[in-house]
Protein backbone atom coordinates (compact mmCIF):
# COMPACT_ATOMS: atom_id res chain seq x y z
CA UNK A 1 0.00 0.00 0.00
CA UNK A 2 1.37 3.72 -1.26
CA UNK A 3 1.59 6.25 1.43
CA UNK A 4 -1.04 8.50 0.18
CA UNK A 5 -3.22 5.58 -0.03
CA UNK A 6 -2.52 4.95 3.91
CA UNK A 7 -3.06 8.70 5.11
CA UNK A 8 -6.37 8.31 3.05
CA UNK A 9 -7.80 5.48 5.14
CA UNK A 10 -6.18 6.21 8.06
CA UNK A 11 -7.87 9.82 7.78
CA UNK A 12 -11.29 8.09 6.73
CA UNK A 13 -11.38 5.72 9.73
CA UNK A 14 -10.92 9.23 11.88
CA UNK A 15 -13.56 11.26 10.12
CA UNK A 16 -15.74 7.99 10.37
CA UNK A 17 -15.24 7.48 14.42
CA UNK A 18 -15.53 11.08 14.73
CA UNK A 19 -18.90 10.80 13.14
CA UNK A 20 -19.67 7.89 14.98
CA UNK A 21 -18.75 9.44 18.44
CA UNK A 22 -20.71 12.58 17.63
CA UNK A 23 -23.62 10.86 16.20
CA UNK A 24 -23.65 8.54 19.46
CA UNK A 25 -22.96 12.39 21.38
CA UNK A 26 -25.61 13.79 19.73
CA UNK A 27 -28.22 11.40 20.42
CA UNK A 28 -27.37 11.54 24.80
CA UNK A 29 -27.36 15.15 24.52
CA UNK A 30 -30.72 14.43 23.01
CA UNK A 31 -31.92 12.14 25.73
CA UNK A 32 -30.42 14.24 28.37
CA UNK A 33 -32.15 17.76 27.32
CA UNK A 34 -35.98 15.60 26.72
CA UNK A 35 -35.01 14.33 30.20
CA UNK A 36 -34.25 17.75 31.63
CA UNK A 37 -37.01 19.22 30.12
CA UNK A 38 -39.56 16.85 30.25
CA UNK A 39 -39.87 16.94 34.66
CA UNK A 40 -38.10 20.03 35.12
CA UNK A 41 -41.02 23.04 34.04
CA UNK A 42 -43.71 21.73 34.94
CA UNK A 43 -44.20 20.33 38.64
CA UNK A 44 -47.20 18.84 39.74
CA UNK A 45 -49.81 21.19 40.63
CA UNK A 46 -49.48 19.80 44.15
CA UNK A 47 -46.26 20.56 44.67
CA UNK A 48 -45.20 23.80 45.55
CA UNK A 49 -41.73 25.54 45.01
CA UNK A 50 -39.72 27.32 48.09
CA UNK A 51 -40.65 31.23 49.32
CA UNK A 52 -38.66 33.45 46.82
CA UNK A 53 -37.94 30.57 44.08
CA UNK A 54 -38.03 32.09 40.68
CA UNK A 55 -40.79 31.71 38.04
CA UNK A 56 -40.92 28.49 36.46
CA UNK A 57 -39.03 29.23 33.45
CA UNK A 58 -35.99 30.27 35.39
CA UNK A 59 -36.19 28.34 38.38
CA UNK A 60 -34.20 24.82 36.29
CA UNK A 61 -31.95 27.16 34.79
CA UNK A 62 -31.07 28.23 38.59
CA UNK A 63 -31.53 25.37 40.84
CA UNK A 64 -28.52 23.03 41.09
CA UNK A 65 -30.63 20.94 43.22
CA UNK A 66 -27.92 21.29 45.65
CA UNK A 67 -31.07 20.94 48.92
CA UNK A 68 -29.09 23.26 50.95
CA UNK A 69 -32.79 24.73 51.33
CA UNK A 70 -33.89 21.81 52.62
CA UNK A 71 -31.62 21.20 55.01
CA UNK A 72 -32.22 24.81 56.48
CA UNK A 73 -35.73 24.68 56.69
CA UNK A 74 -36.72 24.47 60.05
CA UNK A 75 -40.31 22.72 60.11
CA UNK A 76 -38.85 19.70 57.32
CA UNK A 77 -41.77 21.45 54.84
CA UNK A 78 -39.50 21.41 51.90
CA UNK A 79 -38.01 18.07 50.54
CA UNK A 80 -36.20 17.14 48.11
CA UNK A 81 -37.54 15.10 44.98
CA UNK A 82 -36.07 11.48 44.01
CA UNK A 83 -35.21 10.41 41.04
CA UNK A 84 -38.17 8.66 38.95
CA UNK A 85 -40.58 10.88 41.14
CA UNK A 86 -43.32 13.63 39.12
CA UNK A 87 -40.80 16.26 40.01
CA UNK A 88 -37.95 17.22 38.48
CA UNK A 89 -34.86 15.26 41.01
CA UNK A 90 -33.46 16.85 43.82
CA UNK A 91 -35.93 19.93 42.81
CA UNK A 92 -37.18 21.30 46.64
CA UNK A 93 -41.11 21.90 46.91
CA UNK A 94 -43.61 20.77 49.87
CA UNK A 95 -47.36 19.22 49.76
CA UNK A 96 -49.12 22.07 51.32
CA UNK A 97 -51.74 19.21 52.50
CA UNK A 98 -48.81 17.32 54.30
CA UNK A 99 -46.21 20.58 55.88
CA UNK A 100 -47.34 23.76 54.82
CA UNK A 101 -44.82 26.89 55.16
CA UNK A 102 -44.10 28.14 58.37
CA UNK A 103 -43.49 31.44 57.06
CA UNK A 104 -40.22 32.04 59.15
CA UNK A 105 -39.31 35.74 59.47
CA UNK A 106 -36.02 35.32 58.05
CA UNK A 107 -36.40 33.09 55.47
CA UNK A 108 -34.04 30.91 56.09
CA UNK A 109 -34.31 28.63 52.90
CA UNK A 110 -33.74 31.45 50.96
CA UNK A 111 -30.74 32.71 52.88
CA UNK A 112 -29.34 29.79 52.48
CA UNK A 113 -29.95 29.39 48.45
CA UNK A 114 -25.96 29.51 47.16
CA UNK A 115 -27.37 30.03 43.18
CA UNK A 116 -30.35 32.57 43.47
CA UNK A 117 -32.58 30.29 42.67
CA UNK A 118 -34.70 31.18 45.46
CA UNK A 119 -34.25 35.11 44.83
CA UNK A 120 -32.06 37.02 47.68
CA UNK A 121 -34.34 40.51 46.72
CA UNK A 122 -37.29 38.59 49.03
CA UNK A 123 -36.86 39.93 52.77
CA UNK A 124 -40.20 40.15 53.96
CA UNK A 125 -42.04 37.18 53.83
CA UNK A 126 -45.52 37.96 53.35
CA UNK A 127 -44.31 39.04 50.09
CA UNK A 128 -43.28 35.24 49.06
CA UNK A 129 -45.50 33.70 46.82
CA UNK A 130 -45.04 29.94 46.69
CA UNK A 131 -48.73 30.01 45.19
CA UNK A 132 -52.49 31.28 45.45
CA UNK A 133 -55.02 29.84 47.68
CA UNK A 134 -58.32 28.44 45.47
CA UNK A 135 -61.40 27.32 46.96
CA UNK A 136 -61.70 24.81 44.69
CA UNK A 137 -64.59 22.71 46.63
CA UNK A 138 -67.37 25.12 46.43
CA UNK A 139 -69.87 22.46 46.67
CA UNK A 140 -67.90 20.91 49.83
CA UNK A 141 -66.64 23.78 51.67
CA UNK A 142 -68.93 23.88 54.70
CA UNK A 143 -68.77 27.43 54.89
CA UNK A 144 -70.83 27.80 50.74
CA UNK A 145 -72.94 24.61 52.80
CA UNK A 146 -73.92 27.72 54.87
CA UNK A 147 -72.09 26.29 57.94
CA UNK A 148 -69.63 28.46 59.99
CA UNK A 149 -65.94 26.67 59.76
CA UNK A 150 -64.11 29.23 59.11
CA UNK A 151 -61.08 27.21 59.78
CA UNK A 152 -59.52 28.12 56.40
CA UNK A 153 -59.94 32.31 57.23
CA UNK A 154 -58.74 31.70 61.13
CA UNK A 155 -55.36 29.88 60.37
CA UNK A 156 -54.39 32.01 57.84
CA UNK A 157 -51.34 33.97 58.66
CA UNK A 158 -52.70 36.96 57.07
CA UNK A 159 -56.22 36.45 58.28
CA UNK A 160 -58.46 39.14 57.15
CA UNK A 161 -56.49 40.17 54.36
CA UNK A 162 -55.52 37.35 52.01
CA UNK A 163 -58.46 34.99 53.16
CA UNK A 164 -61.91 37.17 53.88
CA UNK A 165 -65.54 36.28 55.03
CA UNK A 166 -67.65 37.72 52.83
CA UNK A 167 -71.20 38.37 53.36
CA UNK A 168 -73.69 36.54 50.71
CA UNK A 169 -77.58 36.18 51.10
CA UNK A 170 -78.16 31.83 51.50
CA UNK A 171 -80.15 31.38 48.94
CA UNK A 172 -81.14 28.06 49.66
CA UNK A 173 -82.83 29.15 52.78
CA UNK A 174 -83.48 32.66 52.16
CA UNK A 175 -83.31 33.82 55.56
CA UNK A 176 -79.15 33.17 56.45
CA UNK A 177 -76.28 34.46 55.54
CA UNK A 178 -73.22 32.81 54.00
CA UNK A 179 -70.00 33.30 55.05
CA UNK A 180 -67.94 33.10 51.67
CA UNK A 181 -63.76 32.97 52.31
CA UNK A 182 -62.36 34.59 49.65
CA UNK A 183 -58.64 34.77 49.03
CA UNK A 184 -56.78 37.55 47.63
CA UNK A 185 -54.06 36.64 45.55
CA UNK A 186 -52.55 40.15 46.43
CA UNK A 187 -52.11 39.30 49.94
CA UNK A 188 -51.52 35.48 49.45
CA UNK A 189 -48.16 33.58 50.29
CA UNK A 190 -49.20 30.44 49.20
CA UNK A 191 -48.02 29.11 52.69
CA UNK A 192 -50.65 26.36 52.47
CA UNK A 193 -51.81 26.59 55.96
CA UNK A 194 -55.58 26.69 55.06
CA UNK A 195 -55.03 23.73 52.85
CA UNK A 196 -53.58 21.75 55.28
CA UNK A 197 -56.07 22.80 58.00
CA UNK A 198 -59.27 22.34 56.23
CA UNK A 199 -61.26 20.32 58.09
CA UNK A 200 -63.10 18.02 55.27
CA UNK A 201 -60.97 14.84 54.23
CA UNK A 202 -59.69 15.97 50.81
CA UNK A 203 -59.10 19.86 51.10
CA UNK A 204 -61.74 22.54 49.31
CA UNK A 205 -59.30 25.24 49.52
CA UNK A 206 -56.14 24.29 48.11
CA UNK A 207 -52.90 26.02 46.92
CA UNK A 208 -51.87 25.54 43.25
CA UNK A 209 -49.28 27.54 41.62
CA UNK A 210 -49.89 31.04 40.51
CA UNK A 211 -50.00 30.25 36.57
CA UNK A 212 -53.30 27.43 37.80
CA UNK A 213 -54.79 29.53 40.21
CA UNK A 214 -55.21 32.98 38.75
CA UNK A 215 -55.67 32.10 34.90
CA UNK A 216 -54.23 35.01 32.33
CA UNK A 217 -56.09 37.73 31.00
CA UNK A 218 -54.83 38.52 27.18
CA UNK A 219 -52.54 41.13 27.13
CA UNK A 220 -54.50 42.68 24.95
CA UNK A 221 -57.24 43.62 27.65
CA UNK A 222 -57.59 47.00 29.20
CA UNK A 223 -59.59 47.45 32.24
CA UNK A 224 -61.48 50.82 31.70
CA UNK A 225 -62.06 51.82 35.10
CA UNK A 226 -58.58 51.09 35.47
CA UNK A 227 -57.44 53.21 32.99
CA UNK A 228 -59.75 55.71 33.91
CA UNK A 229 -58.23 55.55 37.88
CA UNK A 230 -54.57 55.67 35.99
CA UNK A 231 -55.58 58.58 34.14
CA UNK A 232 -57.13 60.18 36.28
CA UNK A 233 -60.17 61.12 34.37
CA UNK A 234 -61.78 59.40 31.54
CA UNK A 235 -59.81 59.14 28.69
CA UNK A 236 -62.74 60.00 25.96
CA UNK A 237 -64.29 63.03 26.48
CA UNK A 238 -67.27 64.29 25.96
CA UNK A 239 -69.64 61.65 24.34
CA UNK A 240 -72.48 62.66 23.35
CA UNK A 241 -75.36 61.34 25.83
CA UNK A 242 -77.79 59.66 23.63
CA UNK A 243 -81.24 59.55 25.37
CA UNK A 244 -81.72 56.00 26.86
CA UNK A 245 -84.13 53.38 25.53
CA UNK A 246 -85.38 50.47 27.74
CA UNK A 247 -88.42 49.12 30.05
CA UNK A 248 -90.51 51.41 30.01
CA UNK A 249 -93.01 49.49 32.12
CA UNK A 250 -96.78 48.37 31.63
CA UNK A 251 -99.38 50.43 30.54
CA UNK A 252 -100.33 50.26 34.40
CA UNK A 253 -98.87 47.98 37.54
CA UNK A 254 -101.19 44.90 38.72
CA UNK A 255 -103.27 45.74 42.30
CA UNK A 256 -100.87 45.48 44.98
CA UNK A 257 -102.22 43.11 47.46
CA UNK A 258 -102.81 43.34 51.12
CA UNK A 259 -98.98 43.38 52.49
CA UNK A 260 -98.48 45.99 49.44
CA UNK A 261 -96.71 43.48 47.50
CA UNK A 262 -97.70 41.98 43.53
CA UNK A 263 -97.85 38.38 44.47
CA UNK A 264 -100.94 37.79 42.57
CA UNK A 265 -99.36 39.19 39.34
CA UNK A 266 -100.16 37.24 36.18
CA UNK A 267 -98.87 38.86 33.29
CA UNK B 1 -1.11 -8.61 29.57
CA UNK B 2 1.53 -11.11 30.91
CA UNK B 3 1.40 -12.78 33.72
CA UNK B 4 -2.09 -15.16 32.79
CA UNK B 5 -4.79 -14.48 35.20
CA UNK B 6 -2.16 -13.20 38.23
CA UNK B 7 -3.47 -10.93 40.68
CA UNK B 8 -2.25 -7.38 39.76
CA UNK B 9 -0.37 -6.72 43.20
CA UNK B 10 0.25 -10.03 44.52
CA UNK B 11 3.92 -9.68 43.62
CA UNK B 12 4.16 -5.98 45.36
CA UNK B 13 2.20 -7.68 48.34
CA UNK B 14 4.46 -9.98 48.56
CA UNK B 15 7.71 -7.86 48.33
CA UNK B 16 6.40 -5.21 51.07
CA UNK B 17 3.53 -6.72 52.91
CA UNK B 18 -0.52 -6.25 51.84
CA UNK B 19 -0.79 -3.10 53.59
CA UNK B 20 1.87 -1.48 51.81
CA UNK B 21 0.82 -2.82 48.49
CA UNK B 22 -3.01 -1.31 49.18
CA UNK B 23 -2.12 1.93 50.95
CA UNK B 24 -3.37 4.41 48.55
CA UNK B 25 -6.30 2.24 47.20
CA UNK B 26 -6.70 2.62 51.49
CA UNK B 27 -6.36 6.20 51.85
CA UNK B 28 -8.69 6.68 48.57
CA UNK B 29 -11.34 4.77 49.79
CA UNK B 30 -11.19 6.17 53.49
CA UNK B 31 -11.15 9.84 51.52
CA UNK B 32 -14.06 8.50 49.39
CA UNK B 33 -16.49 7.61 52.70
CA UNK B 34 -15.15 10.78 54.12
CA UNK B 35 -16.51 12.78 51.76
CA UNK B 36 -19.44 10.90 52.38
CA UNK B 37 -19.54 10.83 56.19
CA UNK B 38 -19.33 14.82 56.80
CA UNK B 39 -22.73 14.71 54.57
CA UNK B 40 -23.96 12.00 56.43
CA UNK B 41 -23.30 13.49 60.11
CA UNK B 42 -25.91 15.64 60.06
CA UNK B 43 -28.87 13.80 59.10
CA UNK B 44 -27.41 10.39 61.36
CA UNK B 45 -26.28 12.13 64.23
CA UNK B 46 -27.25 15.84 64.31
CA UNK B 47 -23.75 16.60 63.57
CA UNK B 48 -23.74 18.90 60.78
CA UNK B 49 -20.12 19.27 59.03
CA UNK B 50 -21.13 19.98 55.49
CA UNK B 51 -24.83 20.53 53.81
CA UNK B 52 -26.16 20.05 50.62
CA UNK B 53 -24.90 17.80 48.12
CA UNK B 54 -21.63 17.54 45.59
CA UNK B 55 -23.77 19.72 43.37
CA UNK B 56 -23.29 22.70 46.04
CA UNK B 57 -22.69 22.56 49.91
CA UNK B 58 -22.04 24.85 52.67
CA UNK B 59 -19.31 23.03 55.02
CA UNK B 60 -19.26 24.47 59.10
CA UNK B 61 -21.46 27.31 57.64
CA UNK B 62 -18.82 28.97 56.37
CA UNK B 63 -16.91 27.30 53.39
CA UNK B 64 -19.01 27.19 50.34
CA UNK B 65 -18.48 24.75 47.48
CA UNK B 66 -20.14 24.83 44.19
CA UNK B 67 -19.77 22.17 41.24
CA UNK B 68 -18.23 24.32 38.28
CA UNK B 69 -19.36 22.07 35.93
CA UNK B 70 -23.01 22.62 36.75
CA UNK B 71 -22.44 26.71 37.60
CA UNK B 72 -21.22 26.58 33.76
CA UNK B 73 -24.33 24.83 32.90
CA UNK B 74 -26.38 27.12 35.23
CA UNK B 75 -24.91 29.71 33.11
CA UNK B 76 -25.32 28.25 29.30
CA UNK B 77 -29.50 27.57 30.53
CA UNK B 78 -29.18 31.58 31.13
CA UNK B 79 -28.57 32.24 34.88
CA UNK B 80 -25.38 33.76 36.62
CA UNK B 81 -25.25 31.71 39.99
CA UNK B 82 -25.57 34.17 42.76
CA UNK B 83 -22.18 35.18 44.89
CA UNK B 84 -22.24 32.39 47.01
CA UNK B 85 -22.32 29.86 44.66
CA UNK B 86 -19.55 31.62 42.29
CA UNK B 87 -17.10 32.05 45.20
CA UNK B 88 -17.79 28.11 45.59
CA UNK B 89 -16.97 27.52 42.03
CA UNK B 90 -13.96 29.65 42.03
CA UNK B 91 -12.87 27.50 45.38
CA UNK B 92 -13.19 24.42 43.62
CA UNK B 93 -11.85 25.13 40.59
CA UNK B 94 -8.69 26.89 42.08
CA UNK B 95 -8.60 23.62 43.95
CA UNK B 96 -8.72 20.91 41.19
CA UNK B 97 -6.73 23.41 39.21
CA UNK B 98 -3.64 23.62 41.72
CA UNK B 99 -3.51 19.70 42.68
CA UNK B 100 -4.67 18.43 39.14
CA UNK B 101 -5.51 15.35 37.48
CA UNK B 102 -9.09 13.92 38.08
CA UNK B 103 -8.69 13.87 41.35
CA UNK B 104 -12.24 14.51 42.28
CA UNK B 105 -12.91 10.96 40.45
CA UNK B 106 -10.60 8.77 42.00
CA UNK B 107 -10.76 10.57 45.59
CA UNK B 108 -14.40 11.83 46.00
CA UNK B 109 -16.75 10.82 43.50
CA UNK B 110 -19.30 8.34 44.68
CA UNK B 111 -19.64 6.76 41.76
CA UNK B 112 -16.24 5.50 41.38
CA UNK B 113 -16.64 2.84 44.03
CA UNK B 114 -19.33 1.80 41.92
CA UNK B 115 -17.61 0.90 39.08
CA UNK B 116 -14.15 0.33 41.01
CA UNK B 117 -16.53 -2.70 42.09
CA UNK B 118 -18.24 -3.26 38.60
CA UNK B 119 -14.49 -3.44 36.98
CA UNK B 120 -13.57 -6.02 39.91
CA UNK B 121 -16.47 -8.18 39.18
CA UNK B 122 -16.11 -8.07 35.22
CA UNK B 123 -13.07 -9.32 36.21
CA UNK B 124 -13.99 -12.17 37.74
CA UNK B 125 -16.30 -12.73 35.60
CA UNK B 126 -13.43 -12.06 32.76
CA UNK B 127 -16.35 -10.59 30.22
CA UNK B 128 -13.22 -8.87 28.48
CA UNK B 129 -12.94 -5.39 27.03
CA UNK B 130 -16.52 -5.27 25.82
CA UNK B 131 -17.28 -2.29 23.71
CA UNK B 132 -14.91 0.39 23.83
CA UNK B 133 -16.27 3.90 23.05
CA UNK B 134 -13.89 6.38 21.76
CA UNK B 135 -11.75 8.30 24.14
CA UNK B 136 -13.64 11.51 22.77
CA UNK B 137 -17.29 10.58 23.97
CA UNK B 138 -16.79 12.08 27.28
CA UNK B 139 -16.11 15.37 25.56
CA UNK B 140 -18.40 15.38 23.14
CA UNK B 141 -21.13 15.08 25.93
CA UNK B 142 -19.30 17.90 27.95
CA UNK B 143 -20.19 19.74 24.95
CA UNK B 144 -23.53 18.24 24.91
CA UNK B 145 -24.41 18.67 28.53
CA UNK B 146 -23.78 22.41 27.68
CA UNK B 147 -25.84 22.39 24.68
CA UNK B 148 -28.68 20.76 26.16
CA UNK B 149 -27.88 23.29 28.64
CA UNK B 150 -28.80 26.38 26.21
CA UNK B 151 -31.46 25.00 24.59
CA UNK B 152 -33.80 23.51 27.26
CA UNK B 153 -32.95 25.93 29.89
CA UNK B 154 -32.54 23.51 32.25
CA UNK B 155 -28.89 22.12 34.29
CA UNK B 156 -29.48 19.42 31.75
CA UNK B 157 -26.79 16.93 33.08
CA UNK B 158 -28.01 17.28 36.38
CA UNK B 159 -31.55 15.65 35.29
CA UNK B 160 -29.51 12.08 34.97
CA UNK B 161 -26.02 12.62 36.60
CA UNK B 162 -25.43 9.33 38.42
CA UNK B 163 -23.10 11.22 40.58
CA UNK B 164 -25.14 13.59 42.08
CA UNK B 165 -28.31 11.00 42.01
CA UNK B 166 -26.35 8.65 44.26
CA UNK B 167 -25.07 11.38 46.74
CA UNK B 168 -28.32 12.83 47.21
CA UNK B 169 -30.27 10.05 47.20
CA UNK B 170 -27.58 8.81 50.11
CA UNK B 171 -27.46 11.63 52.31
CA UNK B 172 -31.27 12.76 51.73
CA UNK B 173 -32.51 9.53 51.82
CA UNK B 174 -34.64 9.80 48.72
CA UNK B 175 -33.29 6.32 47.55
CA UNK B 176 -34.78 5.03 50.63
CA UNK B 177 -37.97 6.25 50.19
CA UNK B 178 -39.47 5.48 46.49
CA UNK B 179 -36.76 7.48 45.00
CA UNK B 180 -35.50 5.65 42.47
CA UNK B 181 -31.99 6.83 41.76
CA UNK B 182 -30.84 3.14 42.61
CA UNK B 183 -31.60 2.55 39.20
CA UNK B 184 -29.68 4.59 36.95
CA UNK B 185 -26.63 3.49 39.80
CA UNK B 186 -27.24 -0.25 38.85
CA UNK B 187 -27.47 1.11 35.36
CA UNK B 188 -24.09 2.26 35.38
CA UNK B 189 -22.91 -0.71 37.55
CA UNK B 190 -24.11 -3.42 34.47
CA UNK B 191 -22.90 -0.69 31.77
CA UNK B 192 -19.52 -1.52 33.48
CA UNK B 193 -19.42 -4.90 34.17
CA UNK B 194 -21.13 -6.23 30.53
CA UNK B 195 -21.03 -3.65 28.01
CA UNK B 196 -17.74 -1.63 28.78
CA UNK B 197 -14.86 -2.17 30.64
CA UNK B 198 -14.09 1.17 32.73
CA UNK B 199 -16.48 2.65 30.57
CA UNK B 200 -18.66 4.94 32.50
CA UNK B 201 -15.95 6.82 34.42
CA UNK B 202 -13.05 6.13 31.26
CA UNK B 203 -15.23 6.90 28.74
CA UNK B 204 -18.77 8.57 29.09
CA UNK B 205 -18.70 10.82 32.53
CA UNK B 206 -18.96 14.47 31.51
CA UNK B 207 -18.00 15.37 34.69
CA UNK B 208 -14.49 13.70 34.70
CA UNK B 209 -13.83 15.04 31.08
CA UNK B 210 -14.52 18.47 32.69
CA UNK B 211 -12.32 17.90 35.95
CA UNK B 212 -9.36 16.30 32.98
CA UNK B 213 -9.46 19.89 31.68
CA UNK B 214 -9.30 21.58 34.90
CA UNK B 215 -6.89 19.96 36.31
CA UNK B 216 -4.61 20.28 33.07
CA UNK B 217 -1.60 21.93 34.68
CA UNK B 218 -2.12 20.81 38.21
CA UNK B 219 0.78 20.37 40.24
CA UNK B 220 0.36 16.67 41.60
CA UNK B 221 1.52 13.79 39.91
CA UNK B 222 2.53 10.71 39.50
CA UNK B 223 6.29 9.88 38.59
CA UNK B 224 7.57 6.83 37.10
CA UNK B 225 10.84 8.04 38.36
CA UNK B 226 12.75 4.30 38.98
CA UNK B 227 11.21 3.61 35.45
CA UNK B 228 15.27 1.82 34.71
CA UNK B 229 13.83 -0.85 37.20
CA UNK B 230 10.57 -2.05 35.70
CA UNK B 231 10.17 -5.57 35.11
CA UNK B 232 7.76 -5.88 32.57
CA UNK B 233 5.39 -7.53 34.82
CA UNK B 234 2.65 -5.05 33.27
CA UNK B 235 0.44 -4.83 37.17
CA UNK B 236 0.37 -0.91 36.34
CA UNK B 237 -1.34 -1.61 33.35
CA UNK B 238 -3.95 -4.06 34.63
CA UNK B 239 -4.89 -1.94 37.21
CA UNK B 240 -4.75 1.85 36.17
CA UNK B 241 -8.22 2.87 34.78
CA UNK B 242 -6.28 4.83 31.99
CA UNK B 243 -3.89 2.77 30.79
CA UNK B 244 -2.92 4.74 28.04
CA UNK B 245 -1.65 7.63 30.31
CA UNK B 246 1.09 5.31 31.58
CA UNK B 247 3.03 4.62 28.26
CA UNK B 248 4.90 8.31 27.71
CA UNK B 249 6.43 8.41 31.30
CA UNK B 250 7.25 4.75 32.22
CA UNK B 251 8.67 3.81 28.61
CA UNK B 252 10.25 7.18 27.97
CA UNK B 253 14.83 7.07 27.49
CA UNK B 254 16.91 9.33 29.16
CA UNK B 255 16.09 12.79 30.21
CA UNK B 256 12.62 12.33 28.91
CA UNK B 257 10.07 13.22 31.44
CA UNK B 258 9.13 10.91 33.77
CA UNK B 259 5.37 12.80 34.71
CA UNK B 260 2.66 11.33 33.93
CA UNK B 261 1.27 14.32 32.21
CA UNK B 262 -2.01 12.84 30.89
CA UNK B 263 -5.49 14.71 31.90
CA UNK B 264 -6.80 11.39 32.23
CA UNK B 265 -4.60 10.54 34.83
CA UNK B 266 -7.12 10.47 38.14
CA UNK B 267 -4.45 10.28 40.30
CA UNK B 268 -5.41 7.12 42.35
CA UNK B 269 -2.06 5.85 42.77
CA UNK B 270 -3.23 1.90 42.31
CA UNK B 271 0.37 1.98 40.33
CA UNK B 272 2.28 2.90 42.95
CA UNK B 273 0.86 0.33 45.37
CA UNK B 274 1.30 -2.78 42.75
CA UNK B 275 4.78 -1.70 41.62
CA UNK B 276 7.24 -4.60 42.80
CA UNK B 277 9.77 -2.30 41.87
CA UNK B 278 8.66 0.66 43.41
CA UNK B 279 8.40 2.52 40.06
CA UNK B 280 6.47 5.40 40.75
CA UNK B 281 5.96 7.73 43.59
CA UNK B 282 3.47 10.69 43.92
CA UNK B 283 5.15 13.99 42.87
CA UNK B 284 4.87 17.34 41.10
CA UNK B 285 4.58 18.00 37.54
CA UNK B 286 8.06 19.79 36.93
CA UNK B 287 9.94 16.74 38.92
CA UNK B 288 12.59 15.70 36.16
CA UNK B 289 14.20 12.66 39.11
CA UNK B 290 14.81 10.10 37.45
CA UNK B 291 16.91 7.04 39.07
CA UNK B 292 19.50 4.52 37.49
CA UNK B 293 18.92 0.99 37.55
CA UNK B 294 19.38 -1.15 40.61
CA UNK B 295 18.08 1.87 42.98
CA UNK B 296 14.52 0.67 43.91
CA UNK B 297 14.51 -1.34 47.11
CA UNK B 298 12.96 -4.00 45.88
CA UNK B 299 15.70 -4.78 43.28
CA UNK B 300 18.48 -3.69 45.54
CA UNK B 301 17.66 -6.47 48.33
CA UNK B 302 17.05 -8.85 45.13
CA UNK B 303 20.70 -8.25 44.45
CA UNK B 304 22.45 -8.60 47.75
CA UNK B 305 20.42 -11.97 48.05
CA UNK B 306 21.97 -12.84 44.83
Amino acid sequence: MSKPDKQGVSRRRFLRNTAQTACGAGLMTLVVGLVARSNAATPPATALRPPGALNNDDFPAACVRCGECVRDCPYDTLRLAGFGQEMAPGMPYFIAREVPCEMCEDIPCVAACPTGALNKELTDINDARMGVASLVGQETCLNYLGLRCDVCYRVCPLMGEAITLELHNNERTGKHAMFIPTVHSDKCTGCGKCEKSCVLPEAAIKVLPPRLALGKLGEHYRLGWEEKRKHGEALIKNILDLPDRGYSGPASLPKRNQSGGFKEFRP
Amino acid sequence: MTGGRRHPGAEAAEAFGWFKAHRWLIARRMAQFMFLAVFLTGPLFGLWITKGTLAASKTLSVLPLTDPFIALQSLFAGHIIATTGLIGAAIVLAAYALIGGRVYCAWVCPINLVTDAAYWLREKLAVGKGWQPDRHLRYWLMGGSLLASLITGVVAWEAINPITMLHRGLVFGTMFVGGLSWLLVVAVFLFDVFISRRGWCGHVCPVGAFYGLVGRFGLLRVSAWRRADCDDCMDCFVVCPEPHVITPALRGQGDESPIIASIDCSNCGRCIDVCSKSVYRFSHRFDMVVEPAGSAPGVAEEKRVA
